[in-house]
C-alpha cells in the first residue's frame, strides 16, 4: 500500500528514539551508529520490531547519519541496504507475531498489542538527517554539493526498497531544500519532511514554520512538520502554525522533554503518560502523523497508540493561501496590498546596465536593500541584457541577494534556463514572472513551477496579443487556470496581471485594466498584480497619474503592484489605503510612515532611503550653504556618509565631476590615509571615511552615466523605465576616478573569514584601482585564471589562519609558473615579514594603507 | 528557554543546575542555556573594531569625545536588535591524567599548553556559546554595502560572544566555589598547541550542530562565526 493512500483515512504512528536505545545496547560514544546495521543487525532489528509491536505504522531506518561525508560509496551502500533489510525483517517478524525481542525492557508485555500489531499496516522509511555542513555563503559547502550528497543516500535507499523517504531534524531551510530536491530527483517515493525548531519557534537559520510550509508544499512534499529539539508542549506553537498554513498532513515527532544526567544515565523529564497526552491533544487539533524523537522508547509509542486509537483523525483542509517565502518568512497575497519593488531591472537604467556588464554585484544588492528600506515586500529581479549570460547572472544575483536581504524574490526573465537556475538556487518559494496565455510559454514554465514551487505571475495575453476588452482578458485568465491545473498548479499559486497600458496611447486602457482587476478578483476569486507605472507612459508628472491609478486599482481588489518604492506618491497611496481600509490597526503604520516624511519633500528618486535612515534622517534636505559650512572634504574626513552623498549631489549641479574628485575627494582620502599611517586615526575612522568617499563616487558615477561628464547633469530624473532617451555616450565607462591598474584579490582556499580583504578592496577602490574580488575560500587555479585573463600586474592574497598559509604558498607557486609578470602581496592575521618571505611573496603588507602604497608603486612603474 | 527551570533561584540564573552537573561522577549529558543579552562593554566593542586598547578605554569612559564613532556604535546596536540570540551548551566531565601526565578528557588531545592550564584539576566544563546565525547575515549585508558599519558589527559581535562566554563562565565559577572547587581560566581550541582540529569532537560532544546550530568548515572554523568554545578546569581547593 502507498502510505499516501493509507494516511488519507488514518493516523500514522511513527517510531521513537533510536540513538539512546543503541547506547543502552552497548554503542560507545563516538562510535558511528549506522555501522551497527551491519555489525549488530539483530539489535537494530529488535528495536524496530519493538516499535512495530508497540503500535508504529512506520519505522525509520537507522540511517540518520548515513551520508557520503561519513562513509565511502561502498560502505554507504552496504549500510543503507543493511538498515532497510533490518527494518523489513522487523516488519516481517512483527507481522508474524510472537515476542522474540531480546532487548531488555522493550519486550511487549501483554496489552494485546502483539495481536493487534500483526494486522496493522506497516511501512519502512529511509531516514535522512542533515549533513551537518552549513551551506554557502555562511558556511563553506555548495548547495549543489549538498544535493549530490543527499542524492547518494536516496538512490541507495530507494534501491534497497524503502516505502518512503523521511527527511528529519533539518535546522536550515536551504539544506532542507537540497535534501528534498535530491529525494525528488532520485526516486518516486513519498517524501515526509520534518524540521527542528528552536525555542523561539524558528529554525536555526531563521525560517518560520509558515515559510517552511510555503517552500515544502511548493515542492510537493507529501507530509511536513516538526521533530526533535523540544518536548511536545514547547512545540505547540510551531505545530499550530503548521496546521494553520498547511494543506498536506502535518507530522510531529517531539523529544521526551529535556535531558539530564542521573547516576551516569541520560534521562528525560516527560514520561509516556504525559507525552502521549500532549501529543494526542495536538492530534485532536489536526496532527495526522505522530511519534517520538530523542528520549522516547517503545513505551511512549505504545501509550501514544492507545490514545490515537480513541481519536478520529481531523480531516486535512486545503488552505486557499497565496504565499511566497524567503528563508525567514512568508508574504501572503490577497489580504493587505503587496509592494513588489521594480528597481532591480536594467531597462532604461544606464547605471544598472553598467553594473551588470562590470559584474558589479554590490551595486545590484544596494538597489535591493534600498527598496527594502523603502518598504518593498518583494523584490523583482531582472538581470537580462543581451550581452551577458543570463542564467549564470540570475543564479548569482539570487544567491547574493538572499544572503543580504530576507525579502522574497520575484524572478523576472523570459529565458527559461535562467528561470530554472534562479528557482533552483532560491532559498524559499519564489514568484515567477511570468507566463501568459500562450501554450508554448506555459508548457515550459509550469513544469519548473511544479518542481521548484512558485507563485506565478500570469499575463492576460495570448497568441493574439493583448485583448482590448476586460472580458477577453478574464477569459485568458480562465484558460491559464485550466492549463495550470494539468501540472498540479492550483489557482492560489497564480497571480494575474491584466496589463495596464498607457492612457496616452488609448484613453480607455485604464478602465479596461480596472474592470479586469475587478472581474478576476470577484469573479474568478484569484489574485492580481499590475505594473502600474505603464499607465502614465508618455505623460508629464507621471507619479501623479500612476499613484492615482494605483489607488483606483486597490479599490477594485488589486493584490499587488510592481512599483517604485522610492516614489513618495506611491507610498502615500499605500499607507493611506491601508489606514482607510481598516488594514492598519490604530493607523500605527501610517503614523510611523508620516514621521519619516521630511519637512520639505526634496528627494524621492535615485535611492534616498525613505525609512530606517540612520540618525541623520530627520534633517532631510540641506540647502547649499552646508557645502560652505562643512565642505565635502570635511564630511569625508569625518566619515559622514549621508552628508557626503548629499553635498556631492549639490556640488554636481555646479562643478565638473573630475573637479570634485580632484579638489575634494582625493585630498580628503589623502588626509585620512596619512593620519592613519601616523596612527592619529585608526581602522574604524579610515573605513568610515572610505565609505563616505564611496558615497561621493556613487553619486558621481550615477550623474556621469546619465549626463556624461559635464556639470549640470540632473542627477535625479531617473524615476521609471523606458523613458531614458539620452545618448549612451558614457555608458559602460567608469571614468569618475583616475583609472589605475587592475588588482586581483582573494582570501585563499580554506579560509572563510574575509573582512580584512574586504577592507583592502574598499580602500584600493577609493584610490582608483580596479579591484577584482574573487571572494573567500578561492582555489589556486581560479586566482591564476583571473590574473591571466586580466593580465593583472598585482595580486593580493589574504589568509587568517596558519592552517591556510600553505594554500597561499601553493597559489604563489602557481602564479609564478603561469603569470610570472604578476607581483604578489600578502596579508592577514597570521602573516609576518618572515612568513611572507618564506612562502615567496613579493611583499608583506601589514594593512590596507600599506597595500595602497605598494599598489601605487606598481602602478607608477607601469607608466 | 528549555533548561531555564532554575531561573528564579537566588544563586545566579543556572548555578544550581551547573552544580548538579559538577557533582556528577560521570560525563554529563549536554545541557543548553539561553541567556538574556549581557550588558555591553563598550571599550571591548571598540577594541574589537580596531581601536587600540587605550583609545577604546578613553572613549568608553568619556575622556575622549568621538561623536562619529559613538554614532556608529549606536547604529550597529540598533540594527542588531532582534538578530542576537545568546545560547550556550555545556557538559561536565571528570578529568583524569595519563601516564605521561596529559589530561584525559572525552576529547582526544595531546596538548602541552592545555596540560599546563588544567594542572591540578579533577573536573572540566566543556562549553560552547554562540550569538546565532542571524548576526553573520547582518554582517554580510553590511560588508556588501557599508564596510565601516560591517567593521563595527564585527566588533560588536565579537564583544557579544565574549560577554556571553563570560556570563556563563561566571556562573561556572560561582557553582564551583560553592562546591569547593576553584575554576581555572578558560581555554579555547586554537590557543597554544591545542589544535583547532579538536573542534569536531568538541562540538560533537555537545551535539552543538543539532542543538545550537554550530557547524564547522573544512578548516575547522565555526559558523556562526561569533561563537566560542572553551574548557574550564576545576581544581579541588
Amino acid at each position: 500500500m502507498d502510505i499516501r493512500d493509507f494516511m488519507k483515512e488514518n493516523f500514522v504512528i511513527l517510531d521513537g528514539g533510536m540513538g539512546t536505545l543503541l547506547q543502552e545496547a552497548g554503542l560507545k560514544p563516538g562510535e558511528l551508529p549506522e555501522r551497527w546495521n551491519v555489525t549488530h543487525p539483530e539489535t537494530v532489528t529488535a528495536i524496530h520490531k519493538a516499535y512495530f509491536d508497540a503500535g508504529s505504522n512506520v519505522v525509520l531506518s537507522n540511517t540518520f547519519g548515513a551520508n557520503g561525508l561519513k562513509y565511502d560509496d561502498a560502505e554507504l551502500e552496504q549500510i543503507i541496504s543493511a538498515a532497510l533489510a533490518n527494518a523489513k525483517k522487523a516488519r516481517e517478524e512483527s507481522d508474524k507475531g510472537g515476542n522474540n525481542s531480546n532487548i531488555e525492557g522493550y519486550a511487549t508485555q501483554g496489552f494485546g498489542d502483539e495481536h493487534s500489531s500483526r494486522a496493522r499496516t506497516k511501512f519502512v522509511a529511509l531516514d535522512i538527517g542533515p549533513l551537518g555542513k552549513l551551506l554557502k555563503p555562511y558556511g563553506d559547502y555548495e548547495f549543489e554539493d549538498a544535493v549530490a550528497m543527499y542524492a547518494k543516500t536516496v538512490r541507495f535507499g530507494a534501491a534497497a526498497g524503502a516505502d518512503l523517504i523521511f527527511i528529519e531534524t533539518m535546522n536550515d531551510s536551504y539544506d532542507t531544500k537540497a535534501a528534498l530536491l535530491a529525494a525528488k530527483e532520485n526516486s518516486d517515493l513519498p517524501i515526509f519532511v520534518s524540521n527542528a525548531y528552536g525555542s523561539d519557534g524558528k529554525l536555526m537559520t531563521g525560517a518560520s514554520p509558515a515559510a517552511m510550509v510555503a517552500m515544502l508544499e511548493g515542492m510537493h512534499a507529501d507530509a511536513i512538520g516538526a521533530n526533535c529539539s523540544l518536548g511536545p508542549d514547547q512545540l505547540t506553537g510551531v505545530v499550530e502554525e503548521y496546521l494553520a498554513y498547511a494543506s498536506v498532513p502535518v507530522l510531529l515527532k517531539p523529544n521526551a522533554g529535556l535531558p539530564r544526567t542521573e547516576a551516569g544515565r541520560t534521562v528525560y523529564d516527560v514520561f509516556p503518560p504525559d507525552f502521549s497526552a500532549s501529543v494526542a491533544r495536538l492530534m485532536e487539533k489536526g496532527v495526522r502523523i505522530a511519534g517520538g524523537c530523542c528520549g522516547t522508547t517503545p513505551a511512549y509509542i505504545r501509550a501514544l497508540r492507545e490514545k490515537a486509537d480513541k481519536l478520529k483523525p481531523v480531516p486535512v483542509v486545503r488552505k486557499e493561501l497565496s504565499l511566497v517565502s524567503s528563508y525567514t518568512h512568508v508574504v501572503e497575497f490577497g489580504q493587505t496590498p503587496v509592494l513588489i519593488g521594480e528597481r532591480i531591472n536594467p531597462t532604461g537604467k544606464k547605471r544598472f546596465k553598467q553594473a551588470l556588464r562590470e559584474n558589479d554585484i554590490d551595486f545590484i544588492l544596494g538597489e535591493g536593500l534600498k527598496q527594502q528600506d523603502a518598504g518593498a515586500h518583494v523584490l523583482d529581479v531582472n538581470v537580462g541584457l543581451p550581452e551577458i549570460d543570463e542564467p549564470e547572472m540570475l543564479e548569482k544575483v539570487v544567491k547574493e541577494l538572499q544572503s543580504v536581504s530576507d525579502l522574497p524574490l520575484q524572478l523576472d526573465t523570459t529565458d527559461v534556463a535562467a528561470m530554472e537556475a534562479g528557482l533552483r538556487a532560491y532559498n524559499g518559494k519564489a514568484m515567477v514572472n511570468s507566463v501568459n496565455g500562450k501554450e508554448e510559454v506555459m508548457e515550459v514554465i509550469f513544469p519548473l513551477v511544479a518542481k521548484y514551487g512558485g507563485l506565478v505571475v500570469a499575463l492576460t495575453l495570448d497568441e493574439d496579443g493583448i485583448p482590448d476588452s476586460a472580458e477577453k482578458r478574464v477569459a485568458i485568465a480562465g484558460k491559464i487556470i485550466r492549463y495550470a491545473g494539468k501540472y498540479g498548479i492550483e489557482k492560489k499559486d497564480l497571480i494575474f496581471d491584466p496589463l495596464a497600458m498607457a492612457i496616452s496611447a488609448d484613453s480607455k486602457s485604464a478602465l479596461a485594466a480596472l474592470k479586469a482587476v475587478h472581474e478576476i478578483r470577484h469573479g474568478l476569486h484569484a489574485n492580481t498584480s499590475l505594473g502600474v507605472s505603464n499607465v502614465s507612459f508618455g505623460l508629464p508628472e507621471r507619479d501623479i497619474i500612476t499613484s492615482t491609478f494605483f489607488a483606483m486599482c486597490l479599490e477594485e481588489g488589486l493584490s499587488a503592484a510592481i512599483m517604485n518604492p522610492f516614489s513618495r506618491e506611491m507610498m502615500n497611496v499605500y499607507y493611506a489605503y491601508r489606514a482607510l481600509h481598516n488594514l492598519d490597526e490604530n493607523c500605527m503604520d501610517f503614523i510611523g510612515y508620516a514621521q519619516t516624511l521630511p519637512a520639505k519633500i526634496a528627494e524621492t528618486a535615485g535611492g534616498v532611503r525613505i525609512v530606517k535612515e540612520g540618525n541623520e534622517r530627520s534633517r532631510g534636505y540641506e540647502p547649499m550653504r552646508t557645502v560652505q559650512e562643512y565642505g565635502l572634504k570635511n564630511a569625508i574626513i569625518r566619515g559622514l556618509k549621508d552628508k557626503t552623498g548629499r553635498i556631492t549631489k549639490e556640488m554636481l549641479r555646479e562643478y565638473l565631476p573630475l573637479e570634485i574628485i580632484q579638489t575634494e575627494v582625493i585630498p580628503a582620502l589623502n588626509v585620512v590615509g596619512e593620519r592613519y599611517e601616523q596612527k592619529k586615526v585608526y581602522l574604524p575612522q579610515l573605513l568610515m571615511a572610505a565609505d563616505a568617499a564611496k558615497a561621493a563616487f556613487e553619486e558621481i558615477k550615477a550623474a556621469m552615466s546619465k549626463g556624461g561628464a559635464t556639470a549640470g547633469g540632473a542627477p535625479d530624473t531617473e524615476t521609471s523605465d523606458a523613458d531614458n532617451k539620452k545618448s549612451s555616450g558614457s555608458e559602460g565607462q567608469n571614468s569618475s576616478v583616475p583609472v589605475r591598474c587592475p588588482i586581483v584579490i582573494a582570501t585563499v582556499r580554506g579560509d572563510i573569514h574575509d573582512i580584512g580583504k574586504n577592507i583592502v578592496k574598499l580602500i584600493l577602490e577609493n584610490y582608483g584601482f580596479k579591484v577584482v574580488d574573487l571572494g573567500k575560500d578561492v582555489p589556486e587555479q581560479a586566482i591564476v585564471d583571473e590574473v591571466v585573463r586580466l593580465h593583472a600586474p598585482l595580486v593580493g592574497l589574504s589568509a587568517l589562519m596558519t592552517t591556510t598559509v600553505p594554500s597561499m604558498e601553493a597559489a604563489i607557486k602557481l602564479l609564478r609558473e603561469k603569470a610570472p609578470w604578476a607581483k604578489v602581496c600578502v596579508g592577514g592575521a597570521v602573516l609576518t615579514q618572515e612568513y611572507a618571505d618564506s612562502i615567496g611573496a613579493d611583499k608583506y603588507v601589514r594593512d590596507a594603507m600599506d597595500t595602497v602604497r605598494y599598489a601605487e608603486e606598481i602602478d607608477a612603474a607601469l607608466k | 528557554m528549555a533548561d531555564d527551570r532554575k531561573s528564579g533561584d537566588r544563586k545566579g540564573g543556572h548555578v544550581e543546575t551547573i552544580m548538579e552537573d559538577i557533582g556528577s561522577d560521570s560525563p554529563t549529558v549536554p545541557r543548553y542555556i539561553e541567556y538574556d543579552e549581557p550588558p555591553l562593554k563598550l571599550s571591548e566593542l571598540l577594541r574589537y573594531s580596531g581601536l587600540p586598547a587605550d583609545r577604546a578605554l578613553a572613549i568608553a569612559s568619556g575622556k575622549l569625545t568621538e561623536p562619529e564613532i559613538i554614532a556608529k556604535v549606536n547604529k550597529v546596536v540598533l540594527i542588531s536588535r532582534g538578530t542576537l540570540v545568546c545560547k550556550t551548551g555545556y557538559m561536565v566531565s571528570p578529568l583524569g591524567w595519563d601516564a605521561e601526565g596529559f589530561p584525559v578528557l572525552p576529547l582526544e588531545q595531546h596538548s602541552e599548553t592545555l596540560k599546563k592550564n588544567l594542572k591540578g584539576c579533577s573536573r572540566a566544563v566543556l562549553f560552547a556559546a554562540t550569538i546565532g546565525a542571524g548576526f553573520d547575515r547582518l554582517i554580510r549585508r553590511y560588508e556588501r554595502t557599508e564596510m565601516d558599519t560591517a567593521l563595527f558589527l564585527q566588533g560588536y559581535g565579537a564583544e557579544r560572544a565574549e560577554s556571553l562566554a563570560n556570563t556563563f563562565n561566571n556562573e561556572v565559577k560561582e557553582a564551583a566555589e560553592l562546591l569547593g572547587y576553584k575554576a581555572h581560566p578558560r581555554f579555547s581550541p586554537g590557543f597554544g598547541d591545542l589544535q583547532l582540529a579538536v573542534q569536531k569532537e568538541f562540538l560533537g560532544l555537545l551535539d552543538a550542530g543539532r542543538r545550537m546550530g554550530i557547524t564547522l568548515s573544512e578548516s575547522c572554523l565555526m559558523a556562526p562565526s561569533k561563537s566560542v568554545t572553551a574548557i574550564i578546569g576545576l581544581e579541588r581547593k
